[in-house]
């Protein structure tokens, strides 16, 4: 009885909890300042915190003969990056992860587009499965299966081996730049690897854009006149661009900043997150270490800008 | 007069389910058709025959004279104006109305002229910079409608138009597009399961169950006589009237309809048809009983200028000459 009294109450409930949670009630703002403090201070020092140092140390220099840390703002850092050996590290990996993103849309799209389109229930669990799966085991198992695959004795050789195409493989590895003594050697091998390691994360975004799709508009489409082709053109692509861009930000911020897949598979020459472990570590050069890691983000950011500038985001 | 779409003896089938059952059917050019229907009787996936959506599993359809079994909904003079309207989020609403002009190859200048045009018809001038995420579902119907219109099709196929609008805007809509497809001249086809929707703007009904049609004619065919139980009791909220009963208000031994306002009661003199008053209904100007006679329960639509009943009144029943319809079915 004296429950139900107190329930009806103008002042309110007592007792701690009570009275936070009328507090709370009367000021929605407060609760929801209060919850999203954690996850900002996560973000903001963890995150946006630590980037920010590194902006900081690749403004530094580093004095050539002491080999200490000059803390005197300058470019001369971002300077030693257009030296050719630099500049070139740097083309080499833009270059490596434009490939492996453009190789990346055109394959997931028609899986994408099937898992998205037609497979139902069992099918669709099947598609799940095969896209995470590998995703699943390690990192480095994956690469090393690869750089077996690839090697010279390998499966993949015995397979052309064996079914006559040996001439094809060897000419492809007669390629210049490209090619090499064998697959596990070669640009080709680490591009090869790139694009099985990274495919599910173009997959995925692809698959939810184009899940979004009702098959009305598609119908719609087909009504008003447009041919398969025209509907797939002006319908289909545009919805699901968002998601393309969405993956290809995933294929090539990770290609960009991959120092592992180019060390095992590939020439020996260097990649952006190989030079960023060899300047941060032996050499010591931490400002150099710094002005390669900003290299990926101010391509990620000019590639963003774009891809908004060309409507890519338009239909979201 | 010309037939613009013909159904001959057409089915589609979904495996066990027959969505539509050897049906039959005319429309003539420049009629305002409406197929009703509850929800599963085929209507909707008839409208999709002629779009071309589906296919039938046997049987012929002729648009205009010429079996189109096989054409592809891209080449079919039809257009279609979808449920949810369907509208391409991605593009402005001049570009949605324009796209069928677009994907034909019409140069940019010249199909936003007609898209404007278009617009202008259905009222919405100044949205063609808008996107259709902007507008209210009353607009996007129109957008849909402008969309459909400007590919100048010879039959316009209208798939529960306006299902998702609320009364009054639906109400006006009625009025919109019966103006419009009168100034037009165009043979709409539209699906509705809202009887009184049908009623107030076609030519013709056709009306659907279990995949095929029960009764084609006229609004005030199908609402007056009604060949079917299902019909008087879908398309009117007619009096379902058993045989005995029939007979003894001076209709057929047979089942037949009555409408509520052609019954009228009189002091109970215990010859004739009596019953009971279970409810009584204050409507303003009339009044709803509902009248127990036997098993059966009858509705009647009475002014209230005249005597007053109350409920619990033992009545008698009298019926307006000839307005007992008897039915087809025996059942």
């Amino acid at each position: 009885m004296s429950r139900a009294i107190s329930i009806q109450t103008r002042d309110g409930r007592t007792g701690v909890a009570g009275r936070l949670s009328d507090l709370f009630w009367r000021r929605p703002k407060l609760l929801l300042l209060l919850m999203l403090a954690p996850p900002l201070l996560w973000l903001g020092i963890i995150y946006v915190g630590s980037l920010f140092s590194l902006l900081l140390q690749s403004f530094f220099s580093i004095d050539e003969f002491s080999g200490l840390i000059q803390y005197e703002f300058t470019l001369k850092t971002y300077g030693e990056l257009l030296r050719p050996t630099n500049y070139d590290i740097i083309l080499r990996t833009t270059l490596m992860a434009t490939a492996v993103t453009v190789a990346s849309a055109v394959i997931a799209f028609p899986i994408s587009y099937f898992a998205a389109r037609y497979a139902r229930g069992r099918m669709k669990a099947v598609f799940y499965l095969g896209v995470m799966l590998p995703l699943w085991s390690s990192y480095l198992v994956k690469v090393y299966a690869w750089k077996l695959i690839l090697a010279k004795e390998g499966i993949l050789s015995w397979f052309f081996d064996a079914a006559g195409l040996m001439p094809v493989l060897e000419a492809l590895l007669a390629l210049p730049v490209v090619g090499g003594n064998s697959l596990s050697v070669s640009y080709i091998g680490t591009f090869l690897v790139f694009l099985y390691v990274w495919l599910p994360f173009m997959i995925l975004p692809i698959q939810a854009s184009l899940e979004r799709v009702p098959s009305n508009l598609l119908e719609a489409s087909g009504d008003l006149g447009a041919s398969q082709r025209q509907t797939f053109r002006y319908v289909v692509l545009p919805l699901a661009l968002p998601g393309i861009v969405a993956g290809s930000i995933f294929t090539f911020s990770l290609t960009l900043g991959d120092y592992i897949i180019p060390q095992i598979v590939g020439s020996s020459r260097l990649f952006i997150g190989q030079a960023v472990y060899a300047h941060q570590g032996t050499a010591g050069n931490i400002p150099l270490a710094a002005a390669f890691a900003v290299v990926p983000i101010v391509i990620m950011a000019f590639y963003l800008w774009m891809a908004k500038r060309k409507g890519a985001f338009d239909a979201l | 007069m010309t037939v613009a779409v013909e159904f001959k003896k057409v089915s589609r089938h979904f495996g066990a389910v027959k969505a539509v059952d050897e049906v039959d059917l005319k429309i003539d050019e420049g009629s305002f058709f409406a197929m009703l229907g509850p929800s599963g009787s085929g209507k909707t996936t008839s409208l999709r025959l002629i779009s071309g959506f589906d296919q039938p599993s046997a049987g012929s359809i002729h648009i205009f004279g010429e079996a189109c079994e096989t054409t592809p909904p891209n080449r079919r003079p039809v257009n279609t104006v979808f449920q949810d309207y369907a509208l391409f989020p991605h593009l402005t609403i001049r570009d949605n109305v324009a796209y069928g002009l677009m994907v034909r190859g019409v140069k940019k200048s010249l199909r936003h002229q007609e898209a404007d045009e278009m617009l202008s018809l259905v009222k919405l001038d100044s949205y063609g910079d808008r996107k259709p995420a902007q507008l209210s579902g009353g607009q996007r119907q129109r957008v849909a409608l402008a969309r459909a219109l400007v590919n100048k099709p010879r039959v316009l196929l209208l798939d529960e138009p306006l299902g998702a609008l609320d009364l009054k805007l639906r109400e006006q809509m009625q009025e919109e597009l019966k103006a419009l497809q009168q100034r037009l001249g165009i043979t709409f086809v539209f699906v509705t399961h809202d009887q009184t929707e049908a009623l107030s703007m076609a030519d013709q009904i056709a009306v659907f169950n279990e995949g095929g049609i029960v009764q084609t004619g006229t609004p005030e065919e199908v609402y007056q006589r009604p060949r079917t139980k299902f019909v008087a009791d879908f398309v009117g909220s007619s009096n379902l009237v058993p045989p005995q009963i029939s007979a003894q208000l001076g209709g057929q031994s047979r089942w037949s309809s009555l409408k509520p306002e052609a019954l009228t009661l009189i002091k109970h003199e215990g010859a004739g048809v009596v019953g009971t008053i279970k409810t009584v209904r204050y409507l303003g100007a009339t009044n709803r009983v509902t009248i127990q006679v036997g098993e059966t329960e009858l509705s009647a639509l009475l002014s209230n200028s005249g005597a007053s009943w109350n409920k619990g009144d033992h009545v008698g029943l009298q019926v307006k000459p000839g307005a007992l319809y008897a039915m087809e079915e025996s059942t």
